[in-house]
């Protein structure tokens, strides 16, 4: 198992570059740690897959190193640096049987009998492929396929670290709540460095110990599931994780008062020291959850007018419209949500500013 | 149009993919086909646009038998899951497409193209191919070439599958006000019960070529005619907890036994399986008439706003969803609580007894 160095990785699928907007990926600078269960999110074309490329040396990067526990890998090839790839779809030998598709990478690095048969069983018995050991993988399932294929990165002991690249997009959504739990089970018992791209908030946020956020080339935010809801470093962040995304209103600070068209939204001490050092477009942002929904007049409540009530099961979305701006709440399903108008707190332990879409407090 | 399929069945080779449809779609109607993949969702809706003809059974179109019609004579359009446009023209004539085909004038063609476009946000791309576009704005401009038709008829199947997970959230917000505006009737297949939620309207829920159940889609959340239906529209998935009805009390499993008050004043003995959502399933206690059950720890999933919980009641696995970030170390017992009142009871063919009464979900 490895720890994966970036230092100073910028690329660029241009032959001649000159601007910074050409790079796919735009000088990232990071670590990846030995054991880490690690999710690239961001939305097609942000880079994540470039990123995950150069990782496993399908790509050399325009600038930069790539370094494995140390030695500098930037020019290795994927073979030469003992990764293991999952794909979106499974990639096996279609002809062969599970067995053989799991005992193929040893073979291939000449390990004796013995120790094959002993590692395919060990690993079958994790995955529960056991049962359907002897039979050709042409016939099986697509989760039981992207099983066998992460089957064969974990028979490799001496594995760097495992990628998954979007690998859940053929699976229906039960058997993608099987699977994940199998991942993080696996990545709990033995600490295999694993690296996992996707664009589905949940997925990343279930899976991993730090997700690495990426928006146009740059990595905008690396932090806990937690971090990443309660204090988004970047307004980008603070929409793409959560469903709905966070809401944001312009304002002006005067003292420990934001005003968004006129109304007054009081700040904790705290945001308001903060915010008189802002410089920039000042924005309050909550978190639908959050937003306090009353349905009468409260004190330090702005009344708001209630567009559209969606029940969705388990919660109710409204969306309300506040000094012309839309906003959406979450309310819990035992909630009884409000009639035409609203009136709406925002507690201050919750409200975040940013200042030209970077958090300030 | 009020659209009426009769005892539709669709046989291949011998293959049933679809048996003994009965359904009627009102006018303005809004409808979600929800099932797992090869439920028979697109097979479906196949048969309603005209593409292909079922094996037995009539379809309707007010009140006129349209069966063998074909769907160049029906008012019908369709969006696939994978974006299809023509590669070769511009998004502009890809969108006037169906308009040049009914032969009308240049000028009311680049009206209703531009005004269509619009409302998808690619106005501004009308001059490029579909190749120079992202996905989003492929399926905006095949959306659009439905829209574009004004048909009685919009049949739309996964549309947003292929998409980011944000943009899918954009687009289904804006494709619902796109609905509301129009007459047309409107039938959307998805897989996912969050999508079919959001969406609104009526569900129809599907498995293995079959309906299942069909009806508004808050009442069929709330009440799941089979255990089968509750496992397809749960996600999480439902927990479920065999027990059974005996001396005056219900008893799940060993340990947990509850009263039978509320909705299951009425259960009489016998054995049965209970059913709980796992948003009902609590770390702390929130109502008097909780119980409380000891509970194994197997892994915990933090989804930044909230913890989904494996926990392990007596060889069961089950799934709470708690607000907050919760670390819990694997193997820990905990404690969980569960209102009574929460509770889907089925009988040992799977079939609903009771379900939770209106009064549970408002906490009164």
């Amino acid at each position: 198992m490895a720890c994966i160095d970036m230092r100073e990785v910028a690329h660029s699928y241009l032959p001649k570059t000159q601007k910074l907007e050409q790079y796919a990926l735009k000088r990232i600078h990071m670590t990846w740690k030995d054991g880490g269960a690690y999710a690239l999110l961001g939305p097609s074309g942000c880079g994540k897959t470039t990123m995950l490329n150069l990782i496993s040396g399908l790509l050399k990067p325009s600038q930069g190193q790539v370094l494995y526990n140390g030695s500098d890998v930037t020019g290795l090839p994927p073979e030469k640096r003992n990764i293991a790839q999952v794909f979106q779809f499974p990639v096996l030998y279609d002809t062969m049987s599970v067995a053989e598709n799991l005992a193929f990478p040893l073979r291939n690095r000449a390990v004796p009998p013995d120790r094959i048969r002993q590692r395919v069983a060990e690993v079958a018995d994790m995955l529960d492929l056991t049962p359907v050991l002897h039979r050709k993988a042409a016939g099986l399932s697509a989760d039981a396929k992207q099983k066998i294929s992460l089957g064969r990165g974990l028979v490799r002991s001496d594995v760097a670290a495992i990628l998954f690249d979007e690998p859940l997009t053929v699976i229906d959504p039960h058997l993608k709540w099987q699977l994940r739990r199998k991942l993080k089970e696996i990545q709990e018992r033995f600490h295999t460095t694993m690296i996992y791209v996707t664009h589905d908030q949940v997925e990343a946020m279930t899976f991993a110990e730090q997700i690495v956020v990426m928006y146009e080339g740059e990595v905008v935010q690396v932090g806990t599931p937690e971090e990443l809801f309660e204090k988004p470093g970047h307004k980008f962040v603070g929409y793409f994780i959560g469903s709905p995304g966070m809401n944001f209103l312009p304002c002006r600070v005067r003292g420990n008062v934001a005003e968004v068209d006129g109304v007054a939204v009081r700040l904790d001490d705290r945001t308001a020291d903060l915010a008189a050092k802002a410089r920039g477009t000042l924005e309050l942002g909550i978190r639908p959850m959050y937003l306090e929904v009353n349905l009468e007049a409260v004190e330090g409540a702005l009344p708001a007018d209630v567009k559209t009530v969606e029940d969705q099961g388990s919660c109710k979305i409204v969306t309300l419209s506040l000094g012309g701006h839309i906003l959406r709440a979450r309310l819990p399903e035992e909630q009884r949500p409000p009639h035409q108008k609203a009136w709406l707190r925002f507690p201050p332990e919750w409200t975040r500013l940013f200042a030209d879409g970077r958090l300030v407090g | 149009m009020v659209l009426v399929l009769q005892s539709v069945d669709k046989i291949v080779r011998r293959e049933v993919h679809l048996k003994d449809v009965q359904l009627e779609f009102a006018p303005g109607s809004r409808h979600v086909i929800l099932g797992r993949t090869l439920a028979g969702k697109t097979s479906l809706l196949r048969i309603m646009a005209g593409l292909d003809r079922p094996s037995c059974g009539r379809i309707l179109v007010d009140d006129r038998d349209v069966t063998g019609v074909t769907v160049r004579k029906r008012s019908v359009a369709m969006v696939y899951q994978q974006f299809i446009n023509y590669p070769s023209l511009t998004v502009f004539d890809n969108i006037a497409s169906p308009l040049k085909l009914a032969g009308l004038s240049k000028s009311e063609i680049d009206r209703r193209v531009r005004e269509t476009a619009a409302i998808l946000h690619i106005d501004n791309l009308l001059d490029r191919l579909p190749a120079e576009l992202s996905g989003g704005q492929q399926q905006r401009t095949a959306i659009a070439r439905a829209l574009v038709k004004e048909t009685q008829l919009l049949l739309l199947d996964e549309p947003l599958v292929n998409l980011d997970y944000k943009l899918r959230e954009e687009l289904r917000t804006e494709l619902q006000q796109i609905f509301e505006r129009r007459s047309a009737v409107v039938v959307y297949t998805t897989t996912e019960p969050a999508e079919a939620l959001m969406l609104g309207g009526n569900i129809v829920v599907m498995d293995e070529g079959r309906i299942l159940q069909a009806g508004p889609t808050p009442e069929v959340y709330r009440h799941p005619a089979t255990m089968r239906v509750a496992e397809i529209f749960s996600d999480p998935p439902i927990n479920f907890i065999k027990g059974r009805v005996h001396d005056k009390q219900a008893q799940l499993g060993e340990a947990i036994r509850l009263p039978l008050n509320g909705h299951m004043a009425q259960l009489s003995s016998g054995p049965y399986i209970f059913g709980v959502r796992c948003n009902h399933l609590f770390l702390k206690s929130t109502s008097p008439n909780d119980v409380a059950v000891q509970v194994m720890v197997e892994l915990c999933e933090i989804n930044g706003s909230e913890t989904f919980i494996h926990i392990d009641y007596e060889n069961t696995r089950l799934v709470v969803q708690d607000d907050g970030v919760h670390q819990l170390k694997i193997g820990r017992g905990i404690t969980v609580y569960v209102n009574p009142c929460h509770f889907f009871v089925y009988d040992p063919e799977g079939k609903l007894v009771t379900s939770p009464d209106q009064t549970c979900y408002t906490g009164t």
